[in-house]
């Protein structure tokens, strides 16, 4: 058994992907973005992080990439202490993650199918399963005709399906979404939605940071709400507490 | 790593150069521009290391002995001479040879009442260095070789061609040294503007979960390949006009071209070649490398 594994055994339980434990992020001497936050998510689960502007969400967005480390507490993800990881082991932790973020972060001047392929690129995926693999997703997500177009050509809803094809052609076991609807009209993040719940019942752990009011109340999943770096609310099947 | 990925890499790299013309252009132009002017100032400065060297090679010692020494002592002082690493030939003038020359270059036809060779005793060797600069050294060892009368050379000739030389080989390396340095300077500064504009890109791929490595090998094989194209262009201009001015400088000022010995164009490229195009894919690779190592801690 490895030290990852027994950390692992003795925070987390057997179906916990993530846990946060007492963990607390500052910047230089201002006041934390996050504050003595812990947290325990399980596998499968459809979790919202709502709150206002510098409530901290993009901050827990941070940390569970490992894009920052806490300054005090542990966060752990899957196997992986994020606050002893090596960085050169950072990318092989990323692979099991797939991100989606509000402006969609494509890379711009490649196609559709290359912005997918890239992610089995970088897992080394032989060209093959990559030709059988990335066409799949990109019906899963409705967009098997436009491979060859480039991102600028598309709606950001079709943009935004690209980024989850790609975020999840790896078969990640947690989905991370940073507003995913954020730059999105009504129907268009409603779709999104849909997708992002049919790839919840097919197993995968879904954190969706989110604005928006109706979404939350819509979709009837766990709400954890932060306010200033603490977490003042973490419902079951929860709404959106308006803070006004 | 997969063979698929290293090709893959590569590719990229290759690519990287069409999706960013515009920071291509304007890399491989400074590149360029910079290495053109070090090329000129490298043939120029060879050029004239050449022509000083040529006339060191020309400065001679003349080395007389007694008037009673024996041939085989002459050939062991000749032997001692030329085991000295100052030496680069040494040719024994004997004393009939020494009158033939002095009758052809002074006497001409007023020779003919000569019966006896007045130059007996100045049979002697010419030795000719390999830096002018070392000739008081070896002239003082030869001085103290018993059978040796006298030794003859041109202190003043050494002197001004060993401080040329000097000079020349400060100059060389001062404006050298000056231009790489302009040239690292704004190169390094071109491709890391070129790579800043593309952080981004960068930090998608890194949280996508690539590698360091995966994120870095294109951004630098597009580096190398840059500073290749960024030198070889340079190269083949002043090819082109050095073969040129070469030419016409022959042709047209034959008097200059037979009193100075310029280098040939192959000559200059031997060293100018290997120097620009390491330069060229050596900042390409550094530039890129360090700079995209400060877009990789996503």
């Amino acid at each position: 058994m490895t030290p990852q594994m027994r950390n692992k055994r003795k925070y987390m339980e057997d179906d916990e992907v993530i846990v946060l434990d007492h963990v607390s992020k500052a910047y230089g001497t201002n006041q934390p973005a996050l504050c003595d936050v812990s947290l325990r998510i399980k596998k499968g689960e459809f979790v919202f992080i709502v709150g206002d502007s510098g409530s901290g969400k993009s901050t827990l967005i941070k940390l569970l990439l490992r894009e920052l480390v806490p300054t005090e507490g542990n966060v752990y993800v899957l196997d992986y202490n994020l606050k002893k990881i090596r960085h050169g082991r950072i990318p092989k932790f990323r692979r099991n993650i797939g991100v989606v973020f509000q402006d969609f972060r494509l890379l711009k001047d490649r196609s559709v199918y290359e912005n997918v392929a890239f992610a089995q690129r970088i897992i080394q995926m032989p060209g093959k399963e990559i030709r059988k693999n990335v066409p799949k997703i990109l019906s899963t997500v409705g967009l098997a005709g436009k491979y060859r177009v480039k991102p600028n050509r598309l709606s950001g809803g079709e943009q935004q399906r690209v980024a989850i094809a790609r975020a999840l052609v790896n078969k990640p076991c947690i989905l991370l979404a940073d507003e995913p609807t954020g730059n999105l009209d009504p129907k268009n993040s409603m779709e999104i939605m849909k997708l992002l719940e049919e790839i919840n019942e097919n197993g995968t752990t879904v954190i969706m940071v989110t604005h928006n009011k109706d979404i939350v109340n819509a979709m009837q999943k766990r709400v954890i709400t932060l306010k200033k770096g603490v977490v003042i609310g973490d419902q079951e099947r929860g709404v959106y507490i308006d803070e006004d | 790593m997969r063979i698929s990925t290293f090709f893959y890499t590569l590719w990229q790299g290759f690519k990287n150069i069409f999706r960013n013309k515009l920071f291509s252009l304007a890399s491989i132009a400074t590149i360029g521009a910079c290495l053109f002017l070090f090329g000129i100032f490298y043939a120029i400065l060879a050029n004239f290391e050449n022509i000083v060297k040529t006339a060191e090679e020309g400065v001679c010692i003349v080395v007389f002995f007694d008037e009673d020494i024996t041939d085989k002592r002459i050939d062991e002082i000749g032997e001692m001479i030329s085991k000295r690493a100052e030496v680069s030939a040494l040719n024994f003038v004997s004393a009939d040879e020494a009158w033939e020359t002095f009758k052809e270059d002074y006497l001409g036809e007023y020779s003919e009442g000569f019966t006896e060779n007045p130059l007996a005793g100045s049979s002697n060797y010419e030795i000719y260095l390999n830096d002018v600069s070392m000739q008081a050294s070896l002239v003082t060892y030869i001085e103290s070789i018993p059978g040796v009368r006298e030794v003859k050379r041109s202190e003043l000739t050494a002197l001004t061609l060993s401080s040329a030389n000097k000079l020349i080989g400060y100059v060389s390396v001062g404006i050298i040294g000056i231009l790489l340095a302009v040239s690292v300077f704004l190169i390094s500064n071109t491709v890391t503007i070129g790579i800043s504009v593309r952080s981004e890109e960068i930090s998608i791929m890194k949280y996508v979960g690539a590698t360091d490595f995966f994120v870095r090998a294109p951004f630098v094989i597009e580096g190398m390949l840059i500073g290749l194209i960024g030198a070889a262009i340079p190269l083949a201009v002043i090819y082109f006009v050095y073969n040129r001015a070469l030419t016409f400088v022959t042709e047209q000022f034959s008097v200059l071209s037979s009193l100075l010995n310029f280098l040939s164009v192959d000559k200059v490229f031997s060293v100018l070649l290997p120097v620009s195009l390491a330069v060229g894919v050596g900042i390409g690779f550094f530039g890129s490398f360090i700079t995209v190592r400060k877009h990789l801690h996503v």
